[in-house]
């Protein structure tokens, strides 16, 4: 697969579907959905009672469902769907279903490249995931906080190991609950199993743990870190996989830790959401230096900007020297790059993209109910319908834009420098 | 008449209390009351602790010093002077057997719904200091079982009654389907990126009453609202690790309602007909994670109906005939000022409305709340002995119809109403909604 440098980049508008001439075959049309590409443009349609199909570019797929929900392409761009055919789920790939069915299918995950899809599975009420449309060998009572390993080789989740019957508190008490990578349960159980996260190369699981109502900490393929905290939020691996970092609560304050010591000397009200550059050489967290005060802390050195009410996660510059993320104030979102805020104001912004080569940013943005893209703080003069997240070609220099302008869906490819 | 009803209220015996308070021992006490004094609290506590000076005026105020028999220890002056009165009197040195009482007093004889603080000369929040009081008995493991089994579900699934994650979409698509039964094109949209709402609910809904999800329903698609449901643990917006004292839970509950409706984008929560949430959510869970405000602006189902109707996004075929009385609760009203939009949808709604007496921040506790309902069946009895004088507000009223927008004022009211015997209906208002709404051909 050559990947984005395979799509069609030659500038120009492309009418590819109008969606208007799908309303008369169909009962109704469900969320359209985009290819990564643009080429494809899809919903779940309604054919006739408990008869549910897929539209795409105006085809509807050859299989007719009972019900069919969570309509997602792949970052490959397959397009994927959960369906029921007489009571049983399973998951269908460009229109064809898994073998193996299920009791029931939820939770679709990909991988970052989109080669490997997981989803949790309920069975006999037991619970477990499948890989690739194949199930784990062991089921579970009750399963949590699925996770898919970045290179799609290895799922995990928290697992329900012991049974428990509601108002077993003290059952509870002892320890009921694990994770489980690939279906096989860590041999250590806690109160509680959370978000986890997979090292690079997918051989190690980090999960936040509670071992007693009051005790928080880290634990490692089932081992927990020595120390423990008043609470902790999602670990991540360094991206050499050696080291393993969590924000914890020391008393009243967060600080970040790395293999259970304390890492960076700030304290704050608030901090999580934090991620590596792809260097490895700098962490940025979403951090509030003071109570209903947020921003982005860089290495352990706050912005001098905040806000008031959120801070999304911080996006880092493939070059590693730039961090973006997108932030509200009261009922305006507006972008931050590097401590300074974007003039414009938005309604709602998607997550910041970076061009290959870090030099510029772009959003998807709404205003006013309608949407466009906004690039390094320019916006795109059209306004649209609907708009799709965008897309910088591998030079840096086009952006793709998908959009729905009067029930008719478009594909762009656009200079950067048309807009900027 | 002190001691009335006390043979029905005391001496109860819970597994939580009783099995966690054995665990106990004195240093472990003394220990954990310094340091949830020291660490979590500061001159609030101080101050409101000096400052009461014990004029009694508080008593009034209270429901359960009302109902049994004006006994003066069930005042809220009483119930801290039986708490943290002592722990501060002995510096912390109580014993294991103080500790379930404190535990059983700061979890069923106090709603936390703060009306006494209005009748406060000096505006001493007691129910802040009850909630002290549970938190020293969270630490120390001594809590009724039944909501200290909530907080566990909450722990695991993000809701409070064990509902696992398939059975949550499930239900969503089952309700969905029958819906579609009366309006064949209607649809409970999950996952929708971009959605302008999110609808939000407490488990409950999910578990046992799935009809008032199929309401919403026809009420959002008869508005044209564009609006979505989460197919991801963050659905639930309830919250009883608030009341139990386990903040960090109460933290992780309310971060993952808050991420869920950022995640997809929406503009606004909504959420359904329930008190106790809608003070985590805008109060309580929100500033421990350190957001002043709710991060993603949220509002109570009464707001919701207000609008809707104020905008004639929802017209009345037939305004509903029988008499109907109104409870506030006092998390919506009393803490979140919707006394007035209540009374305009209500007005709206009915034809008849009689007002109960006291109302508004006024009005009496239904003794479910702060999560007294939640500690179960053990203490059902007192529950229904120590607010008496709700059976007879209600009755005063002579409706047919009590309307309570919030669920555990609905589950205590129908309690109240089937111990007293009284005869009178109870229903949400969207219960009212969907019988008197115009709906689509």
């Amino acid at each position: 697969m050559c990947g984005i440098s395979c799509w069609d980049w030659n500038i120009g508008k492309r009418l590819v579907a109008d969606i208007s001439s799908w309303e008369d075959k169909f009962n109704w049309i469900e969320e359209l959905h985009a290819s990564p590409d643009g080429e494809r443009i899809a919903a779940i349609v309604n054919i006739d009672e408990a008869e549910f199909s897929v539209c795409v570019n105006g085809e509807t797929w050859e299989n007719i469902f009972d019900k069919i929900w969570f309509l997602r392409f792949s970052p490959d761009g397959r397009l994927t769907a959960i369906v029921s055919e007489d009571g049983e789920w399973t998951l269908a790939v460009d229109g064809i279903p898994w073998e193996n069915r299920f009791d029931y299918v939820w939770n679709t995950l990909f991988n970052k490249s989109g080669t490997d899809i997981a989803v949790a599975i309920q069975q006999d009420a037991k619970y477990s995931m499948a890989l690739n449309g194949v199930p784990w060998e062991n089921s579970f009572d009750n399963m949590t906080s699925m996770t898919l390993s970045h290179d799609g080789t290895k799922t995990a989740a928290s697992v329900q190991v012991l049974p428990h019957k509601e108002g077993e508190i003290f059952k509870f008490q002892e320890g009921i609950y694990t994770a489980a990578a690939g279906g096989i349960a860590w041999d250590k159980n806690f109160i509680n199993v959370w978000n986890m996260s997979f090292s690079p190369d997918s051989n190690k699981l980090a999960a936040e743990v509670r071992s007693s109502l009051y005790d928080y900490t880290i634990a490692v393929n089932g081992k927990p870190w020595d120390q423990i905290f008043g609470c902790v939020w999602e670990p991540l691996f360094d991206p050499s996989g050696t080291s393993v970092t969590a924000p914890v609560k020391i008393g009243e304050k967060w600080t970040l830790a790395e293999d259970g010591k304390v890492l960076w000397d700030s304290k704050f009200v608030q901090l999580w959401r934090h991620k590596y550059s792809y260097d490895g050489t700098k962490i940025a967290a979403v951090v509030a230096p003071r109570f209903g005060k947020w921003t982005i802390a860089v290495n352990d050195k706050p912005w001098g900007i905040t806000f008031e009410d959120f801070v999304c996660d911080p996006v880092f510059s493939p070059n590693n020297k730039k961090i973006a993320a997108i932030a509200k104030n009261s009922d305006k979102w507006v972008v931050a790059v590097d401590g300074k805020e974007w003039e414009n104001n938005f309604d709602m912004v998607w997550d910041p993209v970076f061009s290959p080569d870090s030099e510029h940013l772009a959003v998807k943005v709404e205003k006013n109910g309608k949407y466009t893209i906004a690039i390094d703080d320019k916006l795109w003069g059209n306004e649209c319908d609907a708009v799709w997240e965008p897309i910088f070609n591998q030079a840096g220099d086009s952006i793709l834009i998908k959009t729905i302008e009067n029930n008719k869906y478009y594909r762009y490819i656009i200079p950067v420098n048309e807009i900027v | 008449m002190p001691g009335f009803a006390a043979n029905k209220v005391e001496n109860i015996l819970d597994e939580g209390i009783e099995k966690g308070g054995a665990k106990l021992d004195n240093k472990q006490i003394e220990d954990v009351i310094k340091s949830v004094l020291d660490t979590e609290t500061g001159e609030r506590l101080k101050i409101y602790v000096d400052t009461c000076v014990h004029c009694g005026l508080c008593s009034d105020a209270c429901h359960h010093f009302l109902s049994m028999g004006r006994d003066p220890k069930y005042s809220p002056a009483g119930k801290v002077k039986r708490t943290l009165g002592e722990i501060f009197r002995k510096k912390g040195k109580v014993s294991p057997e103080f500790i379930k009482s404190a535990s059983i007093i700061a979890s069923t004889e106090c709603n936390v719904c703060r009306r006494c603080s209005m009748y406060c000369p000096f505006g001493i929040d007691v129910a802040y200091m009850m909630k002290v009081v549970r938190r020293i008995c969270h630490k120390l493991g001594v809590t009724a079982l039944y909501i200290q089994d909530t907080a566990h579900s909450h722990s695991v699934t993000m809701n409070q009654m064990w509902v696992k994650e398939d059975e949550w979409v499930d239900t969503l698509q089952w309700q969905e389907e029958e819906a579609q039964a009366e309006f064949p094109k209607l649809r409970i949209p999950l996952e929708k990126e971009g959605a302008e709402i999110m609808y939000s609910v407490i488990a409950p809904e999910p578990k046992f009453q799935a009809q008032l999800i199929y309401q919403a329903a026809i009420i959002m698609n008869t508005a044209g609202i564009d609006w979505t449901m989460p197919a991801t643990p963050g659905w639930d917006n309830s919250d009883m690790a608030m009341y139990t004292g386990d903040f960090e839970i109460m933290g992780r509950l309310k971060r993952s309602h808050f991420d869920t409706a950022a995640r997809l984008k929406v503009k606004k929560i909504v959420m359904g007909e329930c008190g106790h949430a809608f003070r985590s959510v805008y109060d309580v869970g929100n500033r421990w994670l350190g957001w002043k405000r709710p991060p993603v602006p949220i509002i109570h189902a009464l707001e919701f109906y207000y609008d809707l109707l104020k905008a004639g996004k929802i017209k009345i075929r037939e305004k509903y005939k029988k008499s109907v009385t109104l409870h506030d609760p006092c998390n919506v009203i009393r803490g979140g000022g919707l006394a007035d939009k209540s009374r305009y949808v209500v007005n709206a709604l009915c034809d008849n409305f009689i007002e109960m007496h006291p109302n508004r921040e006024h009005n009496y506790c239904c003794n479910a709340g702060g999560g007294v309902i939640n500690c179960g069946p053990p203490f059902k009895n007192k529950r229904m002995v120590s607010n008496k004088v709700k059976a007879d507000q209600l009755i005063a009223t002579g409706a047919e119809v009590l309307l309570s927008p919030c669920h555990n004022c609905y589950s205590g009211l129908e309690d109240i109403i089937g111990h007293y015997k009284i005869n009178m209906e109870i229903k949400f208002i969207s219960d009212i909604i969907y019988e008197v709404m115009e709906k689509p051909a």
